[in-house]
């Protein structure tokens, strides 16, 4: 940890849940749950299955709005706004079930990101002037860019959906971090990988966080992956947040254990 | 350095400009296919903005051809709307003021205040109708006819924000059945408004659309929309047709991307409208009923959703396609059962649907045009 | 009774006759959105259908041009004389064809979607449906034709002993749509609650995948609920044309449309919902044209369903169910 790390610390926390539930009906998804995370942090999020971690997710991005409590995004609260302006505030993140354009390619799909940006609007339709000329240069750049940095430049071309699986998984990363955010969420990337896939994934998580300056919250059920990379993990079960510590502090909480080992017969 | 695209259009304008003396000549019957074709590509290429790019199903694009049809009549007739006196159902002024015993109960005030404040806003659009009716006849003639046209489509595009608004967060099924239901009760609103005929229809109006005019409406339909699309911008629509969930989660507003296509097809609906009413010079609201939307619809699909050649041979092949089914019962040779199928191009039509759905659902024309490699 | 309470009570009765047909209608879609998850559009063809079976069998053939089996068939049903017994043959043969019809044309069209995005089948449906109407007027032509009699429809004498209710017209097709209505239903519920396929049915419209691993065949159940609902319609076409003997191939659009919107109202998938909604919206739709125009006949239908979809999309009786991101 360099000294840029500590002070911030102190300061106001980069995303803050606050009593957070999330209820549908009679089932009560989330209860209660509170937690924070700083800049530049790599958090993650664990529990057993069913235990809410994608509805923290939803409700962090707006998809759900918490039937009480509050989720705060650099200081503001976020309320009820749509997800597409809680992304334009500055988060981004993936899905569990990997949902890329389907009908567009590797470049659109990352092209996409870059529409809350544009600084023009429908008229460039009748008359693309060089403003809008120069723009759609710009976003070109920059979109290869991010390919490159990824390797997938190459297939820029072809269907997303042709990749192979876990090209399909980085172009997700790729897309959301097209939206230049300041906090990535990650579900279950590592879902179906294999050992070497997983090992260059937690590279990849570490380079991403380093190399664009964002604190990353990681759901995940792969434990060698949230122990190896998290420098603090928040534990659900049943909607509730039951622990959250260091990697070691939680390897070792009989809570969590139990949780999702079941208690020990006498 | 002008873009490719604008020196194909401005190319294509002069050129039907130059032929539309021209072909005016040519046997009525097959100008008038012509200018059908041309007509049914606008109506299609604006539907395939919806359904086919933004992946929204929408069934009553024949209401707001009708808008436009409408509305481009009146500019051009110059028809003047009269003002509701009092709303139908609340005793006038002087009704009141004659049986002073009468004092309406808190409801029935609400009801008439309602009533009256329904009624004003009616008459102010009446009234902003009104106004600009007198601009467009001092216009000369072709510049009266594009103002009118213009009017059209902006109304229709006005209709097409009042319905999608509301109904755009509905989805697959449900938004089919309610642009549905919003064109049938444009429909019924037409039957029942008496200064634009009524159920009669309306007639009269000059017959000013002719080659150049349909085709260029056509050339800018195709322009705007495969230029809108074919950008970051437009990679939105596509964007929430595939998926609206990761859409909105890439800082895309998904619901201004639905209510933009609704309401740029509505538009060109609109000016469709216009031009097809100053074309066959008389207009009738059925014309404009369920099956004219379900026409539409099957060209776009028929093309590929999303395909734009595609939709565009789609259109033109399903104008010439009645007339050959006509053409085809002409034929003596042929057994009186077919003669009389080939009659009834609804049992062809549905038909088409069904096969088409169950063998191609992709469309007849999606992947002929081998795209270049290049991402839009 | 004052006058304007005999004048709602009337209408009332017209309101529930009326709603009684479109909850017989509404009950097939239902049914198949619940299974099937897609509006088939071609639903209310099938009332068409209905009454035309009906033509086809008990109008003399001398009336119409019929030919070749069903001139014979025709020739001997119409000699039954009117009456209960017609009535009920004409119901059952009208819903064996008529279930018959809805699992072909299930077999035929909506099978091989079964795994296609929902916006294939619906436009699947829309064909069928307009083929249905348009190959009906190639056959029988496109004007009315007029439905034999299969019972007097004349209203019920109410004594005069019971008071100002006589002057109430209840007709005695009214009082057979009431009746045929209410045993279909219970013996729909009988058949959804307490039978075995009935259980397969609602299992299915909860999860689809789950049901084919546990051994149920869902071909076959599917089958069936498409045979039930096109059945029910079936019997609403032949109970529509006791009272209004003009028929026509395209005379399915208007109810099967206003049928839906029940089906929306009530909340789709929900059965009683849906003869909830098909009630509510036969007694409006019979209000609004008794006491305010009959301008409004369908509009009404209309008006109804974009309320209640841009209010509460659900339904009244329905669940939100919300898309799992």
């Amino acid at each position: 940890m360099d000294k840029k790390e500590t002070p911030l610390r102190m300061s106001a926390p980069l995303l803050q849940l606050d009593n957070v539930t999330v209820q549908f009906g009679g089932l009560k998804a989330v209860v209660d749950v509170s937690f924070s995370i700083g800049e530049r942090e790599l958090v993650g999020l664990i529990g057993p299955n069913g235990a809410g971690k994608t509805t923290v997710f939803n409700a962090i991005t707006g998809v759900y709005h918490p039937t009480a409590g509050h989720v705060s995004f650099a200081g503001k609260k976020v309320g009820k706004q749509p997800p597409y302006k809680i992304t334009a505030r500055g988060i981004a993140r993936t899905f569990q079930n990997i949902r890329l354009f389907g009908s567009m390619t590797v470049f659109d799909n990352v092209r996409c990101a870059f529409n809350m940006r544009l600084k023009h609007g429908i008229s460039h339709a009748l008359w693309r002037g060089s403003k809008v000329a120069a723009e759609e240069a710009l976003i070109e750049r920059e979109v290869m860019e991010l390919l490159e940095i990824f390797g997938l430049h190459e297939q820029r071309d072809e269907n997303a959906k042709s990749l192979p699986y876990g090209d399909q998984r980085r172009l997700e990363i790729v897309r959301a971090l097209a939206t230049k955010p300041k906090l990535l969420l990650l579900d279950e990337p590592a879902a179906g990988m294999n050992p070497t896939e997983k090992i260059e994934l937690m590279k990849l998580i570490r380079f991403v966080k380093e190399k664009f300056d964002l604190a990353v919250l990681l759901v995940e059920h792969d434990m060698k992956v949230v122990m190896g990379i998290c420098e603090r993990i928040a534990v659900l079960d049943y909607g509730q947040k039951i622990a959250e510590g260091t990697p070691a502090e939680i390897r070792t909480n009989p809570k969590v254990i139990a949780a999702y080992l079941g208690k020990e017969v006498d | 350095m002008i873009e490719r695209t604008k020196i194909i259009l401005i190319a294509c304008a002069a050129t039907f400009a130059v032929l539309s003396s021209s072909i005016g000549g040519i046997n009525p019957y097959y100008y008038d296919i012509l200018i059908g074709c041309g007509i049914s590509i606008i109506l299609a290429v604006g539907l395939n903005l919806v359904n086919g790019y933004t992946g929204q199903f929408s069934l009553g694009h024949a209401g707001f051809m009708a808008v436009g049809a409408y509305l481009a009549s009146a500019m051009s007739l110059g028809i003047i709307i009269p003002y509701f006196e009092a709303p139908i159902w609340m005793p006038s002024a002087e009704a009141l003021a004659s049986d002073p015993s009468a004092t309406l109960a808190w409801w029935e005030y609400i009801l008439k205040a309602t009533g009256l404040i329904c009624g004003w806003l009616i008459n102010a659009l009446f009234w902003i109708h009104n106004s600009i009716v007198p601009l467009g006849a001092a216009l000369p003639g072709w510049a009266k006819f594009l103002f009118a046209l213009l009017y059209g489509g902006g109304i229709a595009a006005l209709a097409g924000l009042t319905v999608g608004v509301p109904s755009l967060r509905l989805k697959g099924d449900y938004l089919a059945i309610v642009t549905l239901g919003f064109n049938e009760i444009i429909k019924v609103i037409i039957q029942n408004a008496e200064p634009v005929g009524a159920s009669r229809g309306l007639g009269g109006m000059d017959q000013q659309t002719n080659f150049f005019w349909a085709f260029s409406f056509a050339a800018l339909a195709v322009y705007v929309i495969w230029n809108i699309v074919h950008s970051t911008y437009g990679r939105g629509f596509l964007a929430v047709r595939d998926d609206e969930i990761a859409a909105e989660a890439m800082g895309i507003n998904t619901t201004k991307y639905k209510v933009l296509a609704f309401v740029l097809a509505a538009f060109f609906a609109g000016i469709a409208g216009g031009l097809y009413a100053h074309f066959k010079q008389f207009i009738h609201p059925e014309g404009f009923n369920f099956m004219k939307s379900v026409d539409i619809v099957v060209m776009v699909i028929l093309g590929g959703m999303g395909s734009m050649v595609g939709v565009c041979f789609a259109a033109v092949l399903l104008t010439v396609l009645p007339e050959i089914l006509r053409w085809v019962a002409k034929i003596e040779s042929l057994p009186q059962w077919a003669r009389e199928i080939a009659e009834n191009r609804m049992i062809i039509y549905s038909l088409i649907l069904i096969i088409l759905m169950l063998a191609r659902p992709q469309g007849l024309f999606a992947g002929w045009i081998k795209k270049k490699p290049r991402s839009a | 009774m004052s006058p304007q309470t005999i004048e709602f009570i009337q209408q009332l009765i017209n309101g529930l006759s009326l709603g009684a047909i479109y909850a017989l209608i509404a009950l097939g879609y239902t049914m198949v959105f619940g299974v099937l998850r897609f509006i088939n559009f071609a639903h209310g063809d099938l009332y068409m259908v209905g009454s035309f079976a009906g033509w086809m069998l008990f109008a003399a053939p001398e009336d119409e041009s019929k030919t070749g089996v069903w001139a014979s068939l025709s020739r001997s049903f119409a000699a039954i004389p009117p009456g209960m017994t017609k009535v009920l043959l004409a119901l059952m043969l009208a819903m064996m064809i008529c279930a018959a019809l809805g699992i072909l044309i299930e077999w035929l069209c909506y099978r091989p979607l079964r795994q296609r995005p929902r916006i294939t089948v619906l436009i699947t449906a829309i064909g069928v449906s307009l083929f249905l109407e348009s190959f009906g007027q190639y056959i029988w032509g496109a004007a009315p034709k007029s439905f034999p009699t299969l019972i007097e429809d004349t209203a019920i004498e109410i004594p005069e002993s019971w008071g100002s209710i006589a002057s109430l017209t209840l007709l005695k097709g009214q009082i057979i749509t009431f009746c045929t209505t209410l045993g279909l239903l219970a013996a729909l519920t009988f058949i959804v609650l307490k039978t075995k396929i009935g259980m397969a049915m609602r299992a299915l419209a909860l999860n689809q995948t789950a049901c084919s691993l546990v051994g149920v065949n869902v071909n076959f159940v599917v089958a069936f609920t498409f045979g039930l609902g096109s059945a029910l319609a079936g019997a609403a076409g032949i109970l529509t044309s006791i009272q209004q003997p003009s028929i026509d191939p395209l005379m399915g659009i208007l109810p099967g449309l206003k049928a839906f919107v029940a089906a929306v109202l009530g909340g789709i998938g929900n059965l009683a919902g849906a003869v909830l909604g098909a009630f509510l919206l036969g007694i409006v739709e019979t209000m609004v044209v008794g006491y305010i125009s009959p301008t409004y006949r369908d509009a009404v239908a209309f008006a109804v369903l974009i309320f209640i979809l841009l209010l509460r999309p659900s339904g009244l009786l329905g669940k939100n169910i919300r898309e799992k991101v």
